[in-house]
């Protein structure tokens, strides 16, 4: 840079210098953007009041009015557009994790199916991934919906199991465990379960790394967290009841359920993404160098040592940024649910708070705010992570 | 420096189009050559697909009269087909000029949206349809039940007001269209589908077995359904207005389609002036003093209209009810063109 700092030649305009020049340029386009930006916000509320439509955000607290199939907070209908709000975006929240939750499950054993040495599974899992790639997926969401919708029975006929699980076209019921006080304790012995398993992990690698055995790390935490807590349970006179769903008029009443909506959307969502998160993953396996499986299997590890030990580690820097782009797709593609009546952001804030308060630019507004959030957010996570996982020059 | 000259002529040429005031409404649409009108996605009666793809109804003859009555020629509309969402958008964004889209006149639509409701249509009110095989005879009967509802109606405020009232309990599922909420309705996903009254009777008729479901005999709101313009055009908003009052002159009149040309050759004042034979009532609004001619020539008077549509020349069977003309029981009124 130092060569630069030459004293510009007197024969040459401040204006003709190439550095001012450049930067003057840079500061006029900034400038244009800026004012553009505001002339069109201007002018757009400038015409919205002259239309003699209302604006501002005080909608927010006006009553709602309206109910909503599933709310996940506590929600009736004089409760305001506030908190619709809140309301659509926990939805959209619980049905894009639970997806994504799916998605990777089903998208990471197809991936792996589809370079299995088995014809079989290799063959089915491209026939899977083929199919739900190139169908559109407001249809598929349609096909799941009507497809649950039309195969289950009313809830008068109920498919029932032991008479604490039922399963109608209303949704799936189970049973809602009502804690009492004395749950604490389980909770409790569940925290402690998790200190021992990080311990009894801390201990074994020691072990490993020293004399060569394997312990059986993964059964034993499973024990440890599921029978302490169990225990302490049963110990403590069991401090929690079970609510138990019954068909009470039109449709069942207690128990926890999960809407037709939300079963169909989750299904659409996780099958079509996993396609995707699938091939990502065969991509990922593929980059692997050959060599490094050849010399895992020269030393005689078994199949899914290699996978585990070997292959995945390695490929996931590979995998994980096609990744992101599939769970940011799979979170704005729940916006389709409007299609069905779930009862997401776009359904019900972008869709009745906004055709009963009619303010469709503050709400469009919002609404893209959200997703423009909830996308930068997983980005930054993941990035995070595809930083730690990615090959270490030294 | 040739960008920077195209940045502020493109920045100048915006600031100048910002300024022009809204165009007059009237004006663009003759120049257009068609009228712009935002109907239903599809309900019988009102707009709907008939056996040849035409669309029909009687939101589509509410568009077709204005056009007729601007243009001499009812096939001059150019039609946007709109979900309950998308409607007062598409007509505060200009996208549409006239909204005849079974809306509901209500306070908080006439007054906070920019729009302006012109004339009523059909005096309506909401309803439920169940199915038979439930046996609910009374909507007092349905605490507890699975609603299936239109987003962002005035339906689903009603409905929780009926509700609330009642001491009953309901869940909602709402779906963008009416098309859907009777497929959901059919799947048994919901007990009832609550709609405006008409809306049922059309909707009934689209079922496999449109005698599996009746409409409960509760009527739980008022819903005056109307055609509906941008506020701040005034010559726009009375022909849209008058409009709908020439065609119930004529019905009073007894002046129908058929015998329109005849009248013309009539004797009476009224009818005279009506149809542009005196006077210069057309002139008034900007047309053709022969619009109400036109009108009548091309759609028909209020009374064809809505027996064609959703009365005894339709499925739906509808009586006029409400939208008798007042000398009938009803409460539609035209008021005089003098």
């Amino acid at each position: 840079m130092t060569k630069h700092k030459k004293k510009p030649q007197a024969s040459v305009a401040f204006y003709n210098n190439p550095e001012n020049r450049a930067l003057i340029y840079q500061v006029i386009v900034l400038l244009a953007i800026f004012l553009f930006t505001y002339f069109v916000l201007n002018n757009m509320f400038v015409n919205i009041e002259k239309r003699g439509i209302n604006t501002g955000f005080d909608f927010l607290h006006n009553e709602a009015g309206f109910g909503i199939l599933q709310t996940l907070i506590h929600y009736d209908e004089s409760d305001t557009h506030g908190k619709v709000f809140i309301i659509g975006l926990l939805n959209t929240l619980l049905v894009s994790f639970i997806s994504i939750f799916f998605a990777t499950v089903i998208g990471l054993l197809i991936g792996i199916g589809r370079l299995s040495k088995n014809f079989m599974v290799a063959k089915l899992s491209m026939v899977y991934i083929e199919t739900f790639r190139n169908i559109p997926i407001l249809l598929q969401i349609l096909f799941w919906y009507n497809v649950v919708l039309a195969s289950l029975p009313t809830p008068k006929q109920s498919l029932s199991y032991f008479d604490t699980i039922f399963f109608n076209n209303r949704g799936l019921y189970i049973p809602r465990p009502i804690l009492e006080s004395g749950f604490i304790a389980v909770f409790i012995a569940f925290i402690l379960g998790i200190v021992a398993v990080i311990f009894l992990r801390k201990w074994s690698k020691k072990r490993h790394e020293e004399t060569g055995e394997e312990f059986p790390i993964v059964w034993t935490s499973i024990a440890i967290l599921i029978i302490a807590p169990t225990l302490v349970f049963f110990i403590s006179g069991s401090p929690a009841t079970l609510d138990y769903p019954a068909l009470k008029g039109f449709n069942f009443k207690g128990g926890w359920s999960l809407i037709p909506e939300l079963l169909a959307l989750t299904f659409a969502l996780s099958i079509y993404t996993a396609t995707y998160i699938a091939e990502a993953v065969r991509a990922g396996i593929e980059a692997v160098p050959k060599g490094q499986k050849e010399a895992a299997n020269a030393l005689g590890l078994k199949d899914y040592i290699i996978l585990k030990k070997v292959v995945l580690p390695q490929a996931l820097r590979v995998i994980i940024p096609p990744v992101i782009n599939q769970y940011l797709n799979l979170t704005k593609n729940s916006s389709l649910a409007t299609a069905i009546g779930y009862p997401e952001l776009v359904t019900v804030f972008a869709g009745t708070s906004l055709n009963q308060v009619g303010q469709s630019i503050e709400i469009i507004l919002m609404t893209m705010a959200v997703y423009l959030t909830i996308s930068i957010f997983i980005s930054l996570i993941m990035n995070y992570f595809n930083s730690r996982t990615k090959i270490k020059e030294r | 420096m040739k960008l920077l000259k195209s940045v502020s002529l493109s920045i100048a040429a915006l600031a100048i189009a910002a300024t022009v005031s809204q165009a007059d409404t009237l004006d663009t649409t003759k120049k257009n050559g068609y009228l712009s009108c935002g109907l239903n996605t599809g309900l019988p009666g009102f707009a709907s697909p008939d056996s040849k793809g035409v669309w029909a109804g009687i939101d589509v003859d509410a568009c077709r009269a204005v056009a007729a009555a601007i243009f001499g020629d009812a096939s001059k509309v150019k039609y946007a087909h709109l979900n309950a969402k998308e409607r007062f958008t598409a007509l505060q964004s200009g996208e549409v000029d006239l909204l005849a889209r079974n809306t509901t006149w209500t306070a908080t639509r006439d007054t906070s949206l920019g729009l302006t409701f012109a004339a009523v249509n059909y005096y309506d009110g909401q309803g439920f349809l169940v199915s038979k095989n439930i046996g609910v005879k009374s909507a007092k009967e349905l605490d507890g039940a699975t609603v299936c509802i239109q987003a962002g109606t005035t339906t689903e405020l009603n409905l929780t007001d009926y509700f609330k009232a009642n001491k009953m309990e309901y869940k909602p599922i709402t779906y963008d269209t009416s098309a859907q909420t009777i497929e959901g309705f059919e799947a048994g996903r919901c007990d009832v589908l609550t709609s405006d009254a008409s809306q049922l009777y059309g909707l009934r008729t689209t079922l496999k077995d449109p005698n599996s479901a009746i409409v409960l005999p509760e009527i739980i709101s008022k819903e005056p359904l109307g055609t509906v313009v941008r506020q701040g055009d005034d010559k726009w908003f009375k022909i849209a207005r008058w409009v709908h009052i020439a065609m119930l002159n004529a019905e009073e009149f007894g002046i129908t389609s058929a015998n329109v040309d005849e009248m013309l050759k009539s004797e009476n004042p009224d009818i005279k002036r009506f149809l542009g034979v005196t006077g210069n009532f057309g002139e008034f609004l900007g047309l053709d003093n022969k619009w109400a001619y036109y009108i009548i020539k091309e759609v028909g008077n209020y009374g064809e209209v809505f027996e064609r549509n959703v009365g005894k020349g339709s499925p739906l069977q509808i009586s006029r009810g409400l939208n008798a003309l007042w000398k009938d029981g009803g409460i539609q009124y035209g008021a005089p063109i003098r």
